[in-house]
């Protein structure tokens, strides 16, 4: 490849993901020869203009024709683009949160968390717009490196080092399954691309190695469960939800587990769509006892463990485990509309979650305490922030005239309109659901019920209120009116090139 | 296309919106838009009643709108799930949305002595009654499911902070229970939907009625229907599912429990009927006898509990139970009269519960108490008060000219015609209503007279209107039973078509 084929290529389609890096470029270059005692806020307005204007080329790249750099290597197409909108949009809305944020003793750190959660970001566009395993994991591993450096951030507090700890060391165990299974993948076809692979699969001669495929299958998925932090690899979540700073919780409850579904979602159904199981069937038909298992194990064990939870960032780790098990029920199912619902529910609960977020960074900052107490009277010391609170967990919770409710139908819809309904499954996911109640009303007792432990109406920050507003109303609507969300997404996406490969010309 | 029903449904947001304007300090005129938030239902509502035709048969006043869909695709081609805004009545749901209306201005009424009522809690009280009118005027599954969810937050929080001591509690139980209920129905509407391809009632009971419907398989539509009874069965409710409902009408306060067993319970009834009978006439007729005997349990169960009970809300709250038995008798019998007594019973333990349990919210509110010992000899010292006890007390037993008898002997003749043993049994209960409600009524009115009662007073000008109007309609239906009866007709008509066969 010479320098005259490289200028030549369509460079233009990463324009998002340029943008974002050389917006940490530049935040990594300034904060470095900033004075010291020069406040990093600065660099958190810079780093939101970076987030606006790669919005603003995704949205140039909406009616743009599907593309590819490298051999599908990188990818514009629909999925990758809608997958970008949540995650660019989960990411300014934390960008917020971050700049609210009170690092006390960590001031002089603020810089790196806007570029670090930058990075991360980038990381996470890539796992949504590759088609190769090396890109893919590649990024997966910065949105890795780049969150376990976030969870670490307070330095002096023994918290959040141990965060850093725990999740650096599951990460690399994980990471390391994942790449074990990969391997497998790599040594049955000899390719990294995921369309040369599917094809790879397809042919008659891969038959005498069905185990070997179905191994490989479970092994990278359970490594993979990690991001999404569902069964197996959840343990990781409440321990490093509570230490991290509150924005970082938020980041890693709501764009990484994004993009690890975007990942999950690429790399599963175009590596093993006509990969044959063990005699006969699909594999992917095959595998679905399992992944239905470990889904229906998720949803019980987050929303099981969660009714002992008194600390609210825990509380809302367990909340966020269960969440994911959820959001699994359609690639389980694997049924006509896993793409729309799935994306629905994301974009649901990115709304839903990170306005919790805010919500809980509001109140913690007041009452310096997690305890779920903290929210005692709410309603009395700022009503409006108490209603928007209730917004999110009702939305959480799945009821109706919220986004969480319209989600959830649309799981439904993907369990029981298979071809073989998964009964079992939707049952343990409404079971679920009213076990979550307890936990989720809990809040809204404490808000709603309790007298209050302080004097005083709260003092409110800008930012948050703006995230919070945003949320709540964001919620509301795509409860009540979802055909927009959903009219948007028919008109803009047309996943009908998700299995096209395109060929360089 | 008039958007009558739509007016209707959301009109309770003209009260919400307006109380949120309101400073919280005032108080009358938080409790004058309370009031004026539920008057503006019951005039659409009568309005609405005046242009429905009795006569015609199907559903009238339909609105429909496109809402929601997803596409899907396939091999042949996409195809397109929808779930439209549907909303349209028959005579059935104009009676209960007229009961509802009625029953939330006399509920709203009632909470005028509350003393904690603030602006949150008329707030609450009128998404209740948007959540109520809804889940009676709509024609999709969808529709309807959203509108049962949203009475159930409202009531989640009326319960735990206006209820009494042990309200936290009561909440969270009705929260559960319903929430297990919910979810039930959110699996049989998605299984149906996905199914059928449609969640329109009438539609689905063209579709279910159809070969096509019938190759859904016998066990899918029995477990279906199975499964509605359950969650409905919760809601109504049905003998071993009822604790919750007895916390809620022990803890919750009385205006709130007018609204819960005046109105709530009866959607449990609304949906066996629409849903159960509507869509799987066959399979329900092969429950019958499991219907039939789940309702004599619960007729017998709880007037057996409500003879030893102290407290005068356990009375009637068992009471409830007791009496919704009857209205499964009267659905199991599956003919003319059993299933019109179901429909009168619904109406008419509406009027006379919330008469009840408005009465006692009156008692409590003098004494602070309202266990039958520390009553005694009312009479003497409030004698209007105890007079519509005794007659409230009269009609709840089914004495001949009240509301009540018409559904106790029709929902009885209808079963005595199929089920003539089962019947006989249940007959019994009607002697021990009569014993539980003049036990407790007699306790309080008559006997020696207390002295800490001769200071109360008795029913004011504004307590009179809840009381007289929920009388006067308990007596006009048992004296004129013909006025429900003429909306009814062509409801009857339709489902006992699809019971035949």
């Amino acid at each position: 490849m010479d320098l005259q084929t490289l200028t030549s290529m369509n460079w233009g389609i990463m324009a998002p993901e340029f943008t974002v890096l050389g917006t940490a470029l530049l935040l990594s270059l300034l904060d470095l020869f900033m004075p010291r005692e020069k406040s990093r806020r600065i660099l958190g307005i810079l780093s939101a203009a970076g987030i606006v204007l790669a919005l603003a080329f995704l949205f140039l790249q909406f009616s743009h024709e599907p593309a590819s750099l490298f051999h599908d290597m990188y990818r514009l197409d629909s999925f990758s683009k809608a997958f970008k909108l949540i995650l660019l949009l989960g990411t300014g809305l934390i960008l917020v949160l971050a700049y609210d944020y009170k690092m006390d003793r960590e001031e002089e750190y603020r810089g790196e968390f806007y570029y670090l959660l930058l990075t991360a970001l980038l990381g996470g566009l890539i796992m949504a717009s590759s088609a190769d395993m090396i890109t893919l994991f590649i990024g997966l591993e910065l949105l890795s490196l780049s969150s376990y450096v976030m969870a670490g951030m307070r330095k002096r507090d023994k918290e959040s080092n141990e965060a850093s700890f725990k999740y650096v060391v599951t990460g690399g165990i994980s990471t390391a399954i994942t790449l074990f299974g990969m391997s497998y993948i790599f040594g049955l076809t000899g390719e990294t691309n995921l369309y040369s692979i599917g094809n790879a699969l397809r042919d008659m001669s891969i038959l005498q190695n069905q185990f070997l495929i179905a191994f490989a299958f479970i092994i990278t998925f359970a490594g993979l469960t990690f991001k999404i932090a569902s069964a197996p690899f959840h343990m990781w979540a409440p321990d490093v939800y509570q230490g991290s700073p509150l924005p970082v919780t938020a980041f890693l409850s709501v764009v990484s587990k994004t993009a690890g579904f975007a990942l999950i979602l690429r790399f599963f159904l175009l590596v093993f769509n006509s990969a044959p199981g063990i005699k006969g069937d699909p594999l992917l038909f095959q595998v679905q006892p399992y992944l239905a298992f470990l889904a229906g194990a998720t949803m019980i064990a987050g929303n099981l463990v969660a009714l002992r939870q008194r600390n609210v960032k825990r509380l809302f780790a367990y909340s966020s485990i269960a969440q994911a098990g959820y959001i699994l029920v359609p690639f389980v199912s694997v049924s006509a509309m896993l793409f729309e619902t799935t994306w629905f529910y994301l974009l649901a609960y990115l709304f839903m979650n990170i306005g919790a977020f805010a919500v809980i960074q509001e109140v913690t900052a007041h009452s310096k305490t997690h305890d779920i107490s903290g929210f005692a009277g709410l309603y009395r010391r700022s009503p409006w922030l108490a209603v928007a609170m209730t917004i999110f967990i009702l939305s959480l919770a799945g009821i109706p005239a919220t986004a969480g409710f319209i989600g959830k139908f649309g799981i439904f819809m993907n369990a029981l309109g298979a071809s073989q309904g998964h009964y079992v499954l939707a049952g343990i996911l409404v079971g679920t659901t009213v076990i979550s109640y307890f936990y989720y009303f809990n809040i809204i007792a404490q808000m709603f019920f309790r007298p209050e432990h302080q004097e005083g109406r709260l003092q409110h920050k800008k930012g948050l209120l703006l995230v919070t507003a945003v949320c709540a109303a964001a919620t509301v609507i795509l409860g009540i009116l979802p055909g927009t969300a959903l009219h948007f997404f028919y008109e803009q996406f047309q996943l009908t090139d998700f299995f096209q490969t395109m060929e360089q010309k | 296309m008039n958007h009558m029903l739509s007016l209707l449904i959301f009109s309770p947001l003209v009260g919400i919106i307006a109380l949120s304007f309101l400073s919280w300090k005032n108080e009358r005129a938080i409790k004058l838009a309370g009031l004026f938030g539920t008057v503006l239902p019951l005039i659409l509502v009568l309005i609405a009643a005046a242009g429905f035709h009795s006569s015609a048969s199907g559903l009238q006043m339909t609105e429909q709108a496109n809402w929601i869909s997803y596409t899907l695709e396939g091999i042949n081609g996409s195809m397109e799930l929808k779930i439209n805004y549907e909303l349209g009545i028959t005579g059935l749901s104009l009676v209960l949305l007229i009961l509802t209306a009625v029953v939330a201005v006399l509920a709203a009424l009632a909470s005028w002595n509350m003393r904690n009522a603030s602006k949150s809690y008329f707030i609450f009280f009128l998404i209740l009654e948007l959540g109520m009118l809804g889940v009676f005027a709509s024609q999709n599954l969808f529709l309807f499911f959203i509108f049962f969810e949203i009475t159930l937050i409202p009531m989640f929080f009326l319960i735990g902070r206006w209820g009494y001591a042990d309200r936290e509690k009561a909440a969270f139980s009705f929260l559960i229970y319903n929430g297990i209920g919910s979810a039930i129905l959110l699996i049989v509407f998605v299984a149906l939907f996905m199914k059928t391809g449609t969640m329109n009632y009438g539609e689905l009971a063209k579709t279910l009625a159809s070969p096509a419907g019938a190759s859904a398989g016998s066990t899918f539509r029995l477990s279906v229907l199975v499964s509605l009874l359950i969650a409905f069965g919760i809601k109504l409710p049905i003998f071993p599912l009822h604790t919750w409902m007895l916390r809620v009408h022990v803890q919750a306060p009385p205006p709130i429990v007018m609204l819960h067993s005046g109105i709530l319970l009866k959607i449990g009834a609304y949906g066996l009927f629409t849903f159960g009978m509507g869509f799987f006439p066959e399979e329900f007729k092969s429950l019958g006898v499991l219907i039939a005997i789940l309702g004599v349990i619960n007729l017998l169960y709880g007037a057996f509990l409500a003879i030893v009970q102290t407290d005068l809300k356990k009375v009637l709250a068992y009471s409830s139970v007791s009496h919704m038995g009857i209205v499964l008798i009267g659905l199991a019998a599956m003919n003319e009269a059993g299933v019109k007594g179901a429909i009168f019973q619904l109406v008419s333990h509406g009027l006379i519960s919330a008469l009840l349990f408005f009465l006692i919210g009156v008692l409590y509110e003098r004494s602070g108490s309202s266990d039958i010992q520390d009553f005694g000899g009312l009479a003497a010292a409030m004698p209007v008060t105890a007079g519509v006890l005794l007659a409230g007390g009269l009609a709840s037993l089914g004495l001949p000219g009240m509301s009540g008898f018409i559904s106790e002997f029709l929902a009885f003749v209808g079963l005595f015609q199929t089920m003539p043993i089962i019947a006989a049994v249940g007959a019994v209960g009607i002697i021990l209503t009569a014993v539980y409600i003049l036990r407790a009524v007699l306790a309080v009115t008559f006997g020696p007279k207390k002295e800490a009662h001769s200071a109360f007073k008795d029913l004011t000008v504004l307590e009179k209107v809840p009381a007289f109007v929920l009388l006067a309609l308990v007596l006009l239906i048992g004296v004129y039973p013909e006025i429900l009866s003429k909306s009814l007709t062509t409801v009857l008509d339709t489902i006992l078509l699809g019971l035949r066969g």
